[in-house]
Parts: C-alpha cells; structure tokens; sequence
C-alpha cells in the first residue's frame, strides 16, 4: 500500500530558480529564505520518498488560455521542462510513475473529481522551482514525480474548498494504491503577492500568518474562504495558496508540524515552507 | 468593469463578480481573456526561439499574423510596457514579452504606481520590517 509520508508546502517563483542558477542561495537577500529549507532537506534525506506529487499552476507553457483544465494530472513516463520564453537553461527531465498517475486519476474521477489527464506535460517554473528548492540541481533527480496542475490564473478558479476537498480524495486515491511506495505531497505557490494593478506589491504578513496557522490546525478556515476574500487579502497571485489545501487535505484530519518557516519579502511576496506529517488517528 | 478599460466598447453582458470593487486590481477572468486573447496568443508564442527570432525580425508582420488590433499593435511595436500592463493581458504571459526586455516585476509594479523601481522595491521591504519579533511573538517558527 502507498503511505503519505509527509505534506510540504513552499514557493515557487522565478526568482528562486534565478538565485539558485546565479549562485545567490547564501547572499544577505536570500540566505534566511534559502536556510529555512535545511530541516526539511534532512527530512527528505531521511525518509527517502518515492514518490513527489507536485500541486503547482502552470504558467502559460503546458497550457494556452485556448484550453484551461482546473484539475489536470501528468500521466506519463517522463516530464520535461521546456523555455517559458525567457532562454533559460532548462532542469533534468524528471520521471514519472504513470501506472500510479493513472490509478490517482481513476480513483479522483470515481470520486466525482474530474480530472483533466495528461499524456505529455511540459512542466514549467512552478512545477521545477520546488523541485530544485527541496534537491537542489540534479541530472538524475532522486525521486518520481508526478505533476498536479491547479487552474490559478484564468478566473473562474476552482475555490479554496474545492482545493481542499479534491485533497482528501487524493489522500483515498493513494492510499489505495497496492505498491509499497512512500509518497510526498507539495503544495506550491503563494503567499500574498499582487504583480498588476495600482495594488501590485501586496504583502500581507498577517494574512499569511494565519494562512500557515489554519493550514496546520484548522483547514476549514482558509477552506472557507472565498476567492474575492482572498484576493483581497492575499493579491491575485496570492490565491495561488489554495493549492497548499490540496497537500493539507491529503495528510487526513490532523498532522504534526515538523518545520514552519516564513520570510517576506521574496521579490514581490511572502514564502512559507510547511513540513507536516500525519498525526496517528 | 474596472476603470482602466472603460474605453472598450462592448455589447456584450458579462457577468458582474465580487472582486470587481476591489480598487487597483484587475482579475484575469473571462472578460478580460476574451479581450486579449490575441496578444495573450502572440506573447505565447515567445515560448518557442524561432518565434521570438521571426517578431524580432518584423514585428509589425508578426502582429498582424496575430490579428492584433491597431492599439495593440502600437503597444506591441513601441514596447509600451506600462500600456501593455493596462490592456488586460495576463500578467504570466506579459512577462515572456517584457521581461527579456529588461522589463522586471517591480518595474512592473513602480510602473503601476507611478513611482521609481527603487521606491517600489523600498516599500516592498517595508513589509519586512520587524518580522523575526513577530515570528517570535507567533510562535513555532524557524529562525536558524
């Protein structure tokens, strides 16, 4: 049978890619930001996961605004990332479990949850940012992975509850998986940030703050909130938080909090990074 | 329907949201990606180098092969960022135009506000101001 192992939570902009590739993780900007990962680097080293699922939004390079899934899931052998228009050097490939992707899907769709399946997914910043932020650089990354794209950018967006709720489905989907493989769910993305408009440049410590706090001890309160509340606390891009419902729904009723770290600004926003892990029933 | 686009004529009835009243935010929502489809089309083509190559050669011809309307052309053509920003095109798919351009997400945001890169990234790091005491005062949080 698959295990949840554990639940993480962190940003994945595209400055974090650029300080890691510039070499900058130690900088005065970036040092408190970069170092807030160490305890879960040796959790990760610990525990060894099989499997990633990464909760992330795609950016404009997998999906055009021509088709806009809300839940999609990769279901391949091999995920690539591919330049997002600015040249940069792209990521390893990363490897997929499709059996398992298929099974997740099967069962999300049994359980009414819809599920856009992908058999080829260009994964973009916010699919690889997390994964260069938790590994470091790797030609052979030492985990599988498995992309879980959330509709954030093209409104209507599925709500914070939605979010939460397609989590505790996730959490049957892998938990009925026959394989003994150990399995690590990343929510991404967030935490208040607002890059247009005259509001641009939003950071709202106290709104975040209570973002981390309900994610550990009390979902339901940010599951309840709705999109415009959000936005108006959080920012446009802000709302990307809603996916960090989609790990915490995965974890069950109630988790351990093993790390919880938070710093602001990272260029325009607030970042958070959660290790959670289960709490016995 | 938000200020900056009031100069749109429409016929058409879109539906109103809650977010609407929110004052210097512009939702990309339906309304807005129907508008600007086609310059959210042309920017997501920079994904691909010879795309890039093939505007930079021309980019009048390649606006036109977007259909692109004669506004969103001069905005396009005369990199008029700051007008590119008020069109309503999505901010992800701006910045594979613009940030290649030297244009940043805080130039993005001081633009917006009619203020210096520096005085917007200054009150940026405002928001920082104080926050180990506040994380000590939270308590349970990292701090090395």
């Amino acid at each position: 049978m698959a295990k949840i192992i554990g639940g993480i939570t962190t940003s994945h902009i595209p400055a974090v890619g650029n300080a890691i590739t510039d070499g900058l993780t130690q900088d005065p900007y970036w040092k408190r930001f970069f170092d807030g990962y160490g305890p879960v680097h040796d959790w990760l080293e610990e525990n060894k996961p099989d499997v990633m699922i990464i909760v992330y939004n795609d950016h404009g390079l997998n999906f055009f605004l021509d088709k806009v899934p809300t839940f999609a899931i990769g279901c391949a052998d091999r995920y690539e990332n591919a330049d997002e228009g600015w040249g940069l050097e792209l990521s390893a490939p990363f490897t997929g479990d499709a059996a398992f992707s298929w099974h997740i899907a099967e069962s999300l769709i049994e359980q009414e949850f819809d599920m856009c399946t992908c058999q080829e997914m260009r994964v973009d910043h916010g699919f690889v940012n997390p994964m260069r932020v938790l590994y470091g650089d790797r030609k052979d990354w030492p985990v599988k992975t498995i992309p879980f794209a959330v509709n954030t950018v093209q409104h209507p967006l599925p709500s914070a509850r939605r979010c939460h709720a397609i989590g505790k489905a996730l959490k049957v989907a892998i938990e009925s998986y026959p394989d003994d493989l150990k399995v690590v769910v990343a929510g991404t993305g967030g935490l208040s940030h607002q890059l247009q408009g005259e509001r641009a440049g939003i950071i709202n410590v106290d709104y975040d703050l209570a973002v981390m706090d309900s994610v550990i001890n009390d979902p339901d309160w940010f599951a309840a909130q709705p999109t415009d509340e959000i936005i108006r606390q959080a920012g446009t891009e802000g709302i990307e938080s809603i996916m960090w419902l989609v790990m915490r729904g995965a974890l069950g009723a109630s988790v351990n909090c093993l790390h919880k770290h938070y710093h602001a600004p990272i260029s325009n926003t607030g970042a958070g990074v959660l290790l959670l892990e289960s709490a016995a029933a | 329907m938000p200020r900056l686009f009031q100069h749109w004529e429409t016929k058409m009835n879109w539906k109103k949201h809650d977010y609407d009243d929110i004052e210097g935010t512009y939702v990309f929502d339906g309304e807005m990606a129907h508008r600007s489809y086609a310059l959210n089309k042309l920017f997501y083509s920079f994904n691909e180098a010879r795309c890039r190559e093939e505007f930079d050669a021309d980019p009048a011809a390649y606006c036109d092969k977007f259909g692109l309307s004669d506004d969103e052309k001069a905005m396009v053509v005369s990199q008029d960022f700051l007008g590119i920003l008020r069109s309503g095109t999505n901010i992800y798919y701006m910045a594979k135009f613009c940030v290649p351009r030297g244009l940043s997400v805080q130039d993005a945001g001081a633009a917006f506000q009619g203020i210096t890169t520096e005085e917007f990234k200054g009150k940026l790091s405002e928001k920082g101001e104080g926050l180990l005491e506040r994380l000590e005062k939270e308590g349970g949080y990292w701090n090395g």
